[in-house]
């Protein structure tokens, strides 16, 4: 396909002409037309707002839709904001454990269910059904859980002498009581990305190494991890992504009133706060950019960094 | 052949989705009218619904469409449907937003409607329309008040032997009395010192003779003296352990705590009664006094957007909601004090087991809440800035002074 273009540009109108009724041409033609309805959804839902946001970022907003010009205002203002600083260090922390720490438990359960093991579709089933409960029911169990003077969490600890901690409460854990739950309800999903990942390793592999005497740790390393590498790489961008914009967990597990709320707040709970709460869309418009440019910087260098480690077949 | 069929089978489906977004409110076939009404309180869904009855007993051609959006994201959800014209054709409209929404034009000044029907504003308390009138005209027509009460269990008194609490009680009355009440050993706390404004550290503030909002718009007086008085007997509770601290009551309402029998007084609305009737031990009393008495005031009422289709329709229903039938509906349900004159004797009926009249004798020294163009936003800062006063991380006087510098920003 890769030269067509070219020989079009060089080449009399006569022959473009019999170009267009070629066969090829047509197939090209159809699959345009099968992708119309997806290109057009996301335009409209996608690629427009994007624009508008970006647009948005150097506007101030007044009430219901009202909006003026002031250029580069907004982006000037984060410079001072020190609730923006933080928030992108609440995220940076949340990213540095829940990303690692979910691959890591993932791959360790994929590894473990894929064995020959009784019952391990009933695991599987287990391990994925916090993938598809929806994040508030979550959130809502696990703060009933957590509560400090009349949670369960805190009770069985009591029972083996330890006071607890108010766990959603203190600034200084809080954040790491969000990060576990977010690790708990990411494992199922990527458990089951790295099982599908697992079954397209060909078993000639293990056969040939258990024949030269390898150990089931030697091949996990030897053997299945580079092999898996693919995988991993893709887990690593999608969650990374999630990550950055996590609001929901927080949303619902840190009370407005509570002084935790700054050690936890992420970039887009202070984009929630600012949009929907100040009224101050402009801005908050100006933190969505932001994220965007955080998030193509992170992933840009994702995929640079991946060819030193990443396998393919 | 197989090609064009499957362009025209295109074609059909994109049709329809055309068809399904096309705008379809309004008047239908049969003459009928149609119009929706917002709100948030699925509590008060069975009166909403007897009261739409009625009225289409009187006007069978007005079919009305109720949207129940869960407070919330009811004023994010309203804000985004104004911003595009499409509100409910009537809804429930909040003493915090109706300045933003008036000076924004979204909502129908209804003082002409008024006029031209010979509508009478005077059945309803004056606090209530003047909460609702922006620049001289009248936008809502009020629905229900509520005040504050000093709620109590009467089983921890009965306990430690104490006498309940009365109209002569004062500040260092129920100081005196939390600290006899709080039991550390039973994890009782004499009394909840709850951070919220609305029957919380406004209604302290004003009994202390301070205000919120200045006459004039401009300033707050958070940072003034009575006010920094007020919030440090609030927050000297919590500090000499009479009360759940910050974070206890973050984690657990303390509404939930009271009525489970772990607080033995605490200050709140009328709309906690559905829920506070549940358990027998609770009653409820006049608030002490501070420097004079006095509670913070507000109330619900019913607006017109003004993109609806169908202006003439949504005023018969307004009109009828707030009406003297549909106010004896709410009192009877116990669930809001009507704010139609006279009908709230039928609310006091309701609950006999409660002393309610504590609710309706606070609209004689109660202060309307203040309302400016961004109430929303200072509400907001009130929160995250007096909670760290409220969890000792800073001194009152610190806390007042960032909150005074950022709501003023607000009000300009």
């Amino acid at each position: 396909m890769k030269p067509l273009p070219l020989q079009v540009e060089t080449k009399s109108p006569f022959k473009v002409n019999s170009l267009i009724k070629t066969k090829k041409f047509s197939d090209y033609l159809w699959g345009y037309v099968m992708i119309a309805p997806t290109m057009f959804g996301l335009a409209i839902f996608y690629l427009w707002p994007i624009l508008q946001t970006i647009y948005f970022s150097f506007t101030e907003w007044g009430s219901f839709g009202t909006f003026q010009w002031i250029g580069l205002e907004n982006y000037k203002l984060m410079f001072n904001d020190s609730d923006l600083f933080q928030s992108i260090k609440n995220t940076t922390i949340y990213i540095i454990f829940t990303v690692p720490i979910g691959i890591f438990i993932s791959i360790i359960i994929a590894v473990l269910l894929n064995q020959n093991i009784k019952g391990k579709s009933i695991y599987r089933t287990l391990y994925f059904l916090p993938v598809i409960t929806m994040p508030a029911a979550i959130a809502m169990v696990w703060k009933w859980l957590y509560n400090g003077d009349y949670g369960l969490l805190n009770y069985v600890l009591s029972l083996i002498g330890i006071k607890g901690p108010n766990w959603v409460t203190n600034p200084d854990i809080a954040l790491f009581s969000v990060m576990v739950v977010a690790i708990w309800s990411g494992i199922g999903y990527n458990m089951v990305i790295f099982l599908s990942g697992l079954q397209g390793i060909p078993s000639t592999y293990y056969e040939a190494a258990r024949i030269d005497g390898a150990g089931p740790i030697r091949m996990f390393f030897k053997i299945t991890l580079p092999l898996l590498s693919p995988v991993i790489f893709f887990v690593s961008i999608m969650s990374m992504i999630g990550a950055f914009q996590v609001f929901d967990l927080i949303f619902m597990m840190i009370s407005k009133s509570s002084t935790a709320l700054e050690n936890t707040q992420s970039i887009v709970y202070l984009f929630y706060q600012h949009a929907f709460i100040l009224n101050n869309k402009g801005y908050a418009a100006a933190i969505a950019v932001l994220l965007l440019i955080v998030i193509l910087i992170i992933t840009a260098i994702q995929m640079i960094l991946q060819k030193k480690w990443v396998h393919y077949e | 052949m197989k090609k064009n069929l499957s362009i025209l089978m295109i074609v059909i489906m994109g049709l329809l989705v055309l068809a399904g977004c096309s705008d379809t409110a309004g008047s239908s076939k049969d003459g009928k009218v149609e119009i929706s009404y917002g709100f948030w309180d699925k509590k008060q869904v069975p009166a909403i619904e007897e009261a739409i009855k009625k009225f289409n007993e009187k006007h069978p051609n007005i079919k009305v469409k109720t949207e129940l959006i869960p407070y919330g994201q009811y004023f994010q959800k309203l804000e985004t449907a104004a911003t595009g014209g499409a509100l409910p054709d009537v809804l429930w409209m909040n003493g915090a937003h109706v300045v933003q929404y008036a000076e924004g034009k979204v909502i129908e000044p209804l003082s002409e409607h008024a006029k031209k029907d010979n509508y009478s504003l005077e059945n309803y308390p004056k606090s209530l329309i003047d909460l609702y009138t922006v620049d001289g005209k009248v936008y809502g027509i009020p629905k229900d008040y509520d005040t504050t009460g000093l709620w109590y269990n009467k089983k921890i008194f009965d306990d430690a032997g104490v006498p309940y609490p009365d109209e002569n009680w004062d500040w260092a009355k129920l100081k005196e009395t939390a600290e006899k009440l709080t039991n550390k050993e039973k994890g009782i706390w004499g009394f909840a010192a709850v951070m919220g404004n609305q029957g919380g550290y406004y209604d302290f503030i004003w009994q202390n003779k301070g205000y919120i909002v200045s006459e004039d718009g401009k300033s707050v007086g958070f940072d003034k003296p009575e006010a920094v008085e007020a919030l440090k007997y609030n927050i000297s509770f919590i500090e000499e352990g009479l009360s759940p601290t910050q974070a206890q009551m973050a984690e657990t309402a303390a509404g939930d705590l009271f009525s489970s029998g772990k607080i033995a007084m605490m200050f709140d609305g009328p709309w906690m009664v559905p829920e506070y009737k549940k358990n027998k031990d609770l009653d409820v009393t006049v608030v002490p006094k501070g420097e004079q008495r006095a509670v913070s005031i507000h109330g619900l009422s019913n607006v017109i957007s003004a993109h609806s289709k169908q202006k003439e329709a949504a005023w018969e229903f307004v009109k009828f909601l707030g009406s003297k039938e549909v106010a004896e509906i709410y009192a009877k349900t116990g669930t809001v004090i009507p704010a139609y004159n006279g009908t709230q004797e039928a609310w006091l009926k309701s609950v006999p087991t409660l002393n309610l009249q504590a609710f309706i004798d606070g609209a004689e020294y109660a202060y309307p809440l203040p309302s400016a163009k961004n109430t929303g936003a200072i509400w907001q800062h009130e929160t995250d800035i007096l909670k760290k006063a409220w969890s000792g991380e800073e001194s009152v006087e610190e806390a007042v002074k960032e909150l005074s510098k950022k709501a003023e920003e607000e009000l300009k």
